[in-house]
């Protein structure tokens, strides 16, 4: 829970465009009217530094809300409140498996309440679309999103609509319904759902968590990047290797790292590499970033087992293929099989099983130390961030077939023997 | 004629009209169609060299023009257009 003290008056300023810089109102906007490009919170820095401080965060409740003033609500979070600070896993046998001195998982395989990082960012929104008046909200989805919106849509007494691609993993689609939300599922892949659901957002007063109120949702993943560093000792990693769908985790990571930085809450101490991982079936802003390019080309048919990260037009992909391509990191695209054999040596060697993403980041850190450009002894944190439980299709083929035997001594010391 | 969508952020030029009718033999010159009846809305659209803005995304018939013939894509009659911002989703 949180702390009782008071909030203060909001340290947002107002909506921006990324692209041009006009202002707009804190209102459920989220491209500009002139240019569509993205509209981003900004914020009164100044006021921050005055309110904030390394003590001020360690004292409060371990959840995303203890860097409340670097999120973009104008009143107290009223949904979500335990969401976010996950373990940082220290990963030495992972670390030997793949020749690596100092690996950490940053584990939101085990986020509050539906098990993905999607949770910091429905948290935001749903406090927002609330702040806003809203009473419905909605969302396009590739599974994790869709469990997360209608989860803390049900506890915090909002109509739900959320609409899915028609072929997601049974796990993800009973993980929405159980909640009670309305869910369609269209034919078509993910950037058609998104598509009807922009057109949607037009017509209906529904807060849609990715449409319209997108730049504060987005906002949310910084608290993943904020946590990662304040439990690394409040310094930044050398390296992280980030999934990436339509690139906003992987640009908000390196907005978080900014802020801390630019509050002087860690030393800057050389800048943290950004490696972006994607599947071989669905790669547009990899294949961007080892082109050499910022311009994305749309993959029209996805086809990966990833199927959270299977957007074949990104909304911040050249944002993505910049942010990685200014700190210096690279990008991987990983193959079907490279993804399982990763899920399974995460688990063999951690105890962490996750979801298809999950085996993305570590298919392309593995890559990525092969081939140097993560050096062995460089501190890197690996991004896991979703659950395996919802994924399982993918692995049913290599599931071994259980030895079953009678409750008899005998017959089990002739098995293990 | 054929039908465009307008998205939320251009309704103010088309006096909130969600849909409009537009003539063209193909996307380009549909667009140059929609500028003579809501001036300033081919700039929203186009960038300064005339190419669909980075962050616009047009389709004819739910297929999205850069997977076809971009400005050049044919248009028929009865064909519905939709001008959709790109951000969103993830």
């Amino acid at each position: 829970m949180l702390s009782p003290e008071p909030n203060r008056a909001s340290f947002v300023s107002s909506l921006r465009c990324r692209e041009c810089q006009r202002d707009y109102p804190k209102e459920a906007l989220h491209v500009c009217e002139f240019c569509f490009g993205p509209l981003e919170v900004a914020y009164d820095y100044p006021a921050i530094a005055r309110a904030l401080s390394r003590e001020a965060i360690a004292r409060r409740a371990p959840n995303l809300w203890r860097y409340r003033e670097l999120l973009p609500l104008d009143a107290p979070p009223t949904v979500g409140l335990d969401a976010g600070f996950t373990p940082l896993v220290r990963a030495r046998r992972l670390g030997e498996a793949l020749g690596h001195r100092e690996l950490y998982v940053k584990n939101d395989a085990v986020c509050h309440p539906t098990l993905s990082f999607k949770d910091r960012v429905v948290s935001v929104a749903l406090s927002k679309a609330r702040e806003l008046g809203f009473t419905t909200v909605a969302c396009a989805s590739t599974g994790n999103l869709a469990n997360s919106t209608a989860a803390n849509a049900a506890q915090a007494g909002l109509g739900c609509y959320v609409l899915i691609p028609h072929d997601l993993e049974a796990g993800k689609v009973l993980g929405t319904t159980i909640y009670g939300a309305r869910v369609i599922g269209i034919r078509g892949t993910y950037d058609d759902v998104n598509r009807l659901c922009s057109e949607i957002a037009g017509r209906r007063p529904w807060a849609f968590v990715n449409v319209n109120l997108r730049p504060y949702y987005a906002e949310g993943s910084k608290s993943y990047g904020f946590e990662i560093q304040e439990q690394l000792g409040w310094r930044t990693p050398a390296h992280v290797v980030v999934p990436m769908a339509s690139g906003s985790l992987l640009t908000k990571i390196g907005k978080s790292i900014e802020e801390f930085t630019k509050l002087g809450f860690v030393e800057a101490k050389g800048r943290t590499k950004l490696h972006g991982a994607q599947a071989a079936g669905c790669g547009p802003i990899a294949e961007a970033v080892l082109a050499g390019r910022d311009a994305i080309r749309p993959v029209k048919k996805p086809e990966t087992i990833a199927k959270s990260l299977a957007i074949g037009n990104p909304a911040d992909g050249p944002y993505a293929a910049q942010a990685i391509r200014a700190s210096g990191g690279t990008a991987a695209q990983i193959s079907d099989e490279e993804i399982v054999e990763a899920i399974e040596l995460l688990a063999s060697t951690e105890g962490i099983f996750t979801e298809t993403a999950g085996g993305v980041t570590i298919g392309a850190a593995r890559r990525l130390i092969a081939s140097g450009a993560i050096p062995a002894d460089e501190p890197t944190v690996l991004c896991v961030t979703g659950q395996g439980l919802k994924t399982q299709e993918p692995l049913a083929a290599r599931a071994p077939t259980l030895p079953i035997i009678a409750p008899r001594i005998e017959e089990f010391e002739a098995l293990i023997s | 004629m054929a039908t465009v969508r307008i998205p939320t952020p251009l309704r103010k030029l088309t006096q909130g009209a969600e849909e409009v009718s537009a003539s063209g033999k193909n996307v380009g010159e549909l667009i140059a169609d929609l500028e003579k009846h809501y001036p300033g809305i081919k700039e929203r659209i186009c960038d300064e060299a005339g190419a669909v803005r980075r962050f616009v995304n047009i389709f004819v018939k739910d297929e999205d023009i850069r997977f076809l013939q971009n400005l050049d894509t044919p248009l028929k009659d009865s064909d519905e257009v939709s001008i959709v911002p790109a951000i969103a989703g993830g």
